[in-house]
């Protein structure tokens, strides 16, 4: 309910006085969800896109992948949409969008006295398990998010508001995997 | 209709990409102070303690909903031009549970990944490296079964067009489903999460009011009918018509079909019979009533060197279509000037089967006389380019659609 809960870091190396700012509770979900619509519909309104998250890293991906085996890159069907011959992939809109996302996230951290270097993780399991866990759920939900065409921010939340059919079956198979292994992994979180 | 905007056109490149680097601040600030870099909130959504995932984003979908659907509805924002993922379903469900496995595993999604690390969560740092992984992998392996992943395509598919729906009422269902799982998901955590409901903000109860006032709203406005669209532009467009710029030459659709570079779609809107009898090679009959569903197609299969010709026996069905096409945002739409007889009269004059009609013929009627229905195998169907060098004032001018490239997450 308040930051009493979450204001009990593990670790805490607040390594510049100011960044020490007096953490502040989150905003109640429904605030946070509504303000979320807002901008959703701004990008839509303003842009005609949505929003995304996995296809910006997909791009810095191939932007790596391109810098060390160009040709390697030319004869992959996949890739070569987007990197093929002189093609920049950072030359996309998304790709400025992720960066706009980790500079938003890191001022709101800051602002709300939320920067903090730590790790969220269940009670029983290690610091070390939880990066690793961390690191795996990463590389499956990676995977899975271009199997799909799109994270839960480009499918789920962009599909799902201009009511795009596959979206909408795209957002209950995500809850559905979710909740069906939840029960196994409880031990990672409770 | 001005938005979206062709911010592309409008502001530059670098400017453009400001703009969505403002987006993107925006978005990642949102999901920051919603507790979204907490890997522990997310993952409780799924053993029903705090529901904050779900309560976050059908809150964000409904809300964006309701706004974009208004604003369609008072004809502010074109439907057609913005982004709908298109489905392909199995892929898209494969996906999803191969993602639901990760979101329970690692703790986070892509996005919300991105503003943990930001805020210096070591989780979240290496679930962003084992996601930049996972999307490697994709990369490396999807050629494996690309068949697979391109398969069960059906297009830019809404759910109005799968339940047969209007917009409004799909968006007043929508909005009820969400109301009632957000009470299901408070009934949820007081279950299970112990959570005192009455602590809870009674604003709550105001602003879900407030969301099915909103889809309330967006059922009685109704959505503008191609009618309605055309009138919104038909000022600046009818110019188009009167002052001729958007009437094609028979020689400059000729040329074009030789070009390479371009994609001509040419559509034939007269009646089956005047087809039979004759239609230009690569002509594709049109009925009236199916022009708005062809839009739809040719804006989920958009490329920027696609043009649209339209033609009819003269040019007054053409101009009707052509008003269809252009009130649903097809770019690049032309017409053929002067329509098939006017095509005939060059291409045909040497054709000897071929006469023109005794009498002048009416209002769009076939002004030539077939002996026989041989459609496209007159040669004045296909003419040689390379043997007709005609003069014309070139019309066609591309026409660049408003960047949604990969789209949602492309």
């Amino acid at each position: 309910m308040t930051s009493a809960v979450s204001a009990r870091p593990k670790k805490n190396f607040n390594w510049k006085a100011i960044f020490q700012r007096p953490e502040k509770p989150y905003v109640h979900p429904y605030l946070g969800g509504a303000l979320l619509g807002v901008v959703l519909f701004l990008a839509f309104f303003l842009t005609g896109n949505g929003l995304g998250a996995s296809g910006g890293l997909n791009r810095v991906v191939v932007y790596v992948e391109d810098q060390f085996v160009p040709e390697h890159v030319d004869r992959n069907a996949y890739l070569l949409k987007m990197a093929g011959g002189d093609k920049n992939p950072l030359d996309d809109w998304i790709v400025p969008m992720i960066f706009g996302a980790i500079v938003g996230g890191f001022v709101s951290g800051w602002l709300n006295g939320r920067l903090k270097v730590e790790t969220n993780k269940g009670p029983q399991i290690s610091t070390r398990t939880r990066w690793f866990m961390a690191f795996t759920g990463g590389a499956i939900m990676g995977y899975g998010a271009r199997m799909a065409r799109g994270c839960t921010s480009g499918q789920a939340l962009s599909g799902g508001a201009t009511l795009s059919a596959g979206s909408w079956a795209f957002m209950f198979a995500v809850f559905a995997g979710a909740y069906a292994l939840a029960y196994f992994v409880r031990k990672l979180w409770n | 209709m001005p938005f979206p905007l062709p911010l592309e056109t409008l502001l530059g490149k670098p400017l453009m990409y400001v703009v969505f680097g403002l987006l993107g601040f925006a978005f990642g600030y949102v999901l920051e102070i919603s507790g979204f870099g907490n890997s522990k909130k997310l993952a409780a959504q799924f053993y029903f303690k705090e529901m904050t995932v779900l309560k976050v984003m059908f809150t964000a979908i409904v809300v964006a909903m309701v706004l974009i659907f208004a604003a369609v509805g008072l004809g502010l924002l074109d439907y057609n031009q913005i982004w709908v993922n298109p489905t392909y379903l199995w892929p898209g469900i494969v996906g999803g549970l191969i993602m639901g496995v990760g979101f329970i595993i690692g703790g986070f999604c892509p996005g919300t990944s991105l503003v943990s690390m930001a805020t210096f969560k070591l989780d979240g740092l290496f679930f962003v490296l084992g996601g930049l992984t996972g999307i490697f992998l994709f990369g490396e392996t999807v050629v494996f079964y690309e068949d697979w992943w391109n398969s069960s395509y059906y297009g830019r598919v809404t759910l109005m067009d799968l339940f047969h729906l209007s917009n409004g009422a799909v968006v007043v269902l929508v909005v009820l489903m969400a109301l009632f799982m957000f009470w299901g998901s408070e009934q949820l955590e007081r279950i299970f999460g112990k959570r005192d409901l009455k602590k809870e903000p009674r604003l709550r109860v105001a602003g879900a009011a407030m969301l099915f006032v909103g889809a309330l709203a967006v059922l009685f406005m109704g959505t503008p009918d191609v009618t309605e669209k055309w009138a919104r532009i038909a000022p600046e467009k009818e110019t188009l018509l009167a002052e001729r710029k958007v009437q094609i030459e028979p020689g400059e659709l000729l040329a074009s079909l030789a070009d390479d570079r371009l994609r001509v779609v040419m559509l034939d809107v007269r009646s089956e019979s005047d087809y039979n009898l004759f239609h230009i090679q690569g002509a594709r009959r049109i009925e009236f009533h199916q022009l708005t569903t062809f839009a739809k197609q040719a804006q989920a299969q958009y490329a920027p060197n696609v043009v649209y010709v339209l033609m009819s026996n003269d040019e007054a069905a053409a101009t009707e279509a052509w008003r269809v096409l252009v009130a649903e945002s097809v770019p690049n739409v032309y017409i053929l000037e002067g329509g098939i007889n006017n095509w005939l009269r060059v291409f045909a004059a040497d054709e000897s089967d071929i006469t023109p009609t005794p009498a002048p013929p009416g209002q769009d009627q076939l002004g030539y006389i077939f002996p026989a229905a041989l459609g496209s195998r007159y040669e004045a169907a296909f003419p040689d380019p390379h043997h007709w060098k005609l003069e014309y004032t070139p019309k066609i001018q591309l026409q660049l659609k408003r960047d949604k490239s990969g789209g949602g997450c492309g």
